[in-house]
């Protein structure tokens, strides 16, 4: 997948001279990921440019850049590092074409690493896509694989508005699929169908298709047929296609890696709850990360949901 | 041990408190309209002060940052700054905002309660008021990055007060300035209170302007109440940055004779005695005394200003408590290029059940 986010950036920057690559560590080194890789060798130290390590000012010169004819696409290095950026994204990048009236605009794309399963160091393994969801005037998206990666990356840099675009660390190398560099972009603020079914619906995101698909083939040897949706655009969320696949299965499970509380998970639960109550024959379920600190990795993988957490979610929707 | 860096810190002063040139005048300064110009307009945003406070005392404003004192200080930077250039203000720096084509109804529009202040009809590209502190200093670094990169010859500036230089953003986007020599200045108006907190309390430092030091850029200090010496100084770091020499940090010395806010009550923490002092020192006198020793500046035409400038307040003022306010839309329609489905719905309910503009 990291290959298919760098021919992303090669082909929007062949395409659209406005836009710059800015980050810690993605010029010469490509990024700690290799997710700038080549970048600066073909377009050089202007439009692909190392920032001093201060996340503040990769936000708040996106900003400024932005709205003064450029299409930043800048790097925070980890999730666990965007905070010190969150004031500019709250109060400037995510309100700038609302409270100037249109006049001024922030087309901007803040990409970062996703989540944990990766041995990574302490603050590196987060998944804190609903602090940011909550926050109007912004998209949050997140791809999960290299295909919807690269096209949902395109659509997010010709995007008008400020987009997080979050990487699933799991998945930067976890698979190899073929992306044809077409310069095709995916819709953003719609929900992928990973895989049709007519017993429960699952809603999943990011790095937790892996262990949502595996779930579902082992459902299948059970004889339960489970239709996947990738969620894709956290905020806003596709409604409709949800919608539609629970009124057809009537049942819905819901999983990711974040914690519970107050989780993405939540409000499409209560989309379900107040739209779709009448289409389910039992209660929701959701399978997602405790709400506890992201243990060091020895323990990861007992926080992140595994298959048979999901098969048994799964399972409790099937119980009369 | 050897010493390996030092530094010092000029301090520029054109016009005395008394009036008296006390450096070389400056070529614009030598031109009696163009100072007259400045002087007008310095008195053109008080007398717009004094009306938006007193419009808010009497309810037909919100909470108001009142600029009375820092007219040198404002006026001096907007007559520095270039049109094309982009101005990143705080909040209170009105001068120089009536002087770029602000205009006064959308200065109260935006105390009043109403984004269309924003909407400035020019310029066009400066930015809004920036309240969380220190912010906007990396707006207009960003802005000069991208001057820079597109090879346009245009320059950024960026306020913020002495209360601003205590947040990391700021000592950022120097850094950032620095290592990039961005075509951007920085001008901290230091008038002596963040809010209730006296500068001696914000920093050890003997001076803002040295803070300019550590990121490597140079940083001068101006008498604040001089508008000879921002001018000049501000005019002179401008043009630097606008031929590649990198960006400045300028302090200007002033006072804030008014309280913080109008929500703020300065006498519970500092002394009538205090600002008693400041009022002597202030920028119109001085000026006021300059053009009346060089015999440019009757008593009539004072009268004639001040009247001038009260029918345009007047103007003004009337233009913005008969705008109607926004539709609950407004909310709405210019959150994204395009309304995400689920906003068109909490727009319609908005729609139902706001409250129906005044007068409908």
């Amino acid at each position: 997948m990291v290959e298919a986010i760098a021919m992303a950036h090669g082909w929007e920057m062949q395409h659209d001279p406005s836009v710059v690559v800015i980050g810690q560590d993605v010029g010469a080194n490509g990024g700690v990921f290799r997710a700038t890789a080549g970048l600066q060798a073909r377009f050089g130290t202007d439009r692909v440019q190392d920032t001093p390590l201060a996340e503040a000012t990769i936000a708040g010169m996106s900003v400024g850049m932005a709205t003064h004819g450029l299409k930043p696409v800048a790097e925070i290095q980890f999730m666990g590092f965007m905070y010190p950026a969150l004031d500019q994204i709250v109060n400037h990048m995510s309100r700038m074409r609302y409270r100037t009236r249109g006049r001024l605009t922030c087309p901007v794309v803040i990409r970062t690493p996703h989540g944990g399963g990766i041995h990574a160091p302490e603050h590196h393994s987060e998944s804190t896509e609903t602090m940011l969801c909550h926050i109007p005037g912004i998209r949050v998206v997140c791809p999960s694989s290299p295909a919807r990666a690269y096209g949902l990356l395109l659509a997010a840099i010709r995007d008008p508005d400020p987009v997080m675009f979050l990487e699933p660390v799991r998945l930067y190398r976890a698979m190899r699929q073929e992306v044809s560099d077409d310069g095709q972009a995916l819709p953003l603020d719609h929900c992928f169908i990973l895989r049709e079914g007519s017993d429960v619906t699952i809603v999943t995101w990011g790095a937790m298709t892996i262990e949502t698909l595996r779930a579902v083939g082992e459902l299948e040897s059970q004889g339960i047929s489970a239709e996947v949706i990738d969620l894709a655009t956290l905020s806003p969320i596709d409604g409709e296609t949800i919608l539609a696949s629970v009124a057809k299965t009537g049942r819905l499970v819901i999983v990711h890696e974040a914690a519970r509380n107050v989780g993405v998970g939540a409000e499409i639960a209560a989309l379900v709850a107040e739209h779709g109550l009448y289409d389910l024959h039992a209660p929701v379920q959701r399978v997602t990360g405790f709400d506890t600190i992201m243990p060091l990795f020895r323990l990861e993988h007992d926080y992140i949901p595994g298959v048979q957490r999901i098969v048994d979610a799964v399972q409790l929707t099937l119980t009369d | 041990m050897r010493t390996v860096a030092e530094f010092k810190i000029d301090y520029k002063q054109i016009l005395d408190p008394r009036g008296e040139i006390v450096a070389p005048l400056p070529k614009f300064a030598a031109d009696r309209g163009e100072v007259l110009r400045m002087y007008q307009a310095m008195t053109r945003v008080r007398v717009f002060d004094a009306k938006a406070v007193n419009l808010q005392r009497t309810g037909q404003l919100g909470t108001y940052p009142s600029s009375i004192g820092h007219e040198a200080a404002h006026i001096g930077v907007g007559a520095a700054m270039q049109p094309e250039d982009v101005l990143a203000p705080v909040y209170r720096e009105f001068g120089t905002q009536l002087w770029r084509g602000v205009t006064m109804k959308e200065i109260l529009l935006y105390w009043g309660g109403d984004e269309r202040g924003n909407d400035f009809g020019r310029p066009k590209h400066d930015f809004a008021w920036c309240v969380p502190i220190a912010t906007q200093t990396l707006h207009a670094a960003g802005a000069a990055m991208a001057f820079k990169l597109c090879k346009e010859p245009r320059c950024a500036l960026a306020y913020i007060g002495d209360g601003g230089t205590s947040e990391g953003a700021f000592y950022e986007a120097l850094n950032l300035a620095g290592a990039r020599t961005l075509p951007v200045v920085f001008v901290i108006v230091n008038n002596g209170w963040a809010i209730s907190v006296p500068v001696a309390q914000q920093t050890a430092t003997q001076t803002l302007a040295q803070k300019a030091v550590a990121a490597g850029i140079p940083g001068i200090q101006v008498d604040g109440n001089d508008v000879f010496a921002v001018r000049e100084t501000v005019g002179e770091a401008l043009s630097a940055a606008r031929r590649g020499a990198g960006p400045c940090l300028i302090e200007a010395l002033t006072y804030r004779l008014s309280d913080h806010t109008t929500a703020d009550d300065a006498s519970r923490y500092r002394s009538a005695e205090e600002v008693k002092q400041a009022w002597a020192l202030e920028p119109l006198i001085r000026i006021r005394q300059y053009l009346r020793s060089t015999g440019a500046w009757t008593e009539a035409e004072e009268q004639a200003l001040l009247k001038d400038c009260t029918r345009e307040v007047d103007a003004a003022v009337n233009e913005y408590l008969n705008t109607p306010k926004q539709s609950t839309d407004a909310m709405f329609d210019t959150l994204f290029a395009e309304l995400p489905l689920h906003l068109r719905e909490q727009r319609a309910i908005a729609r139902k059940y706001g409250a129906k503009p005044r007068g409908h």
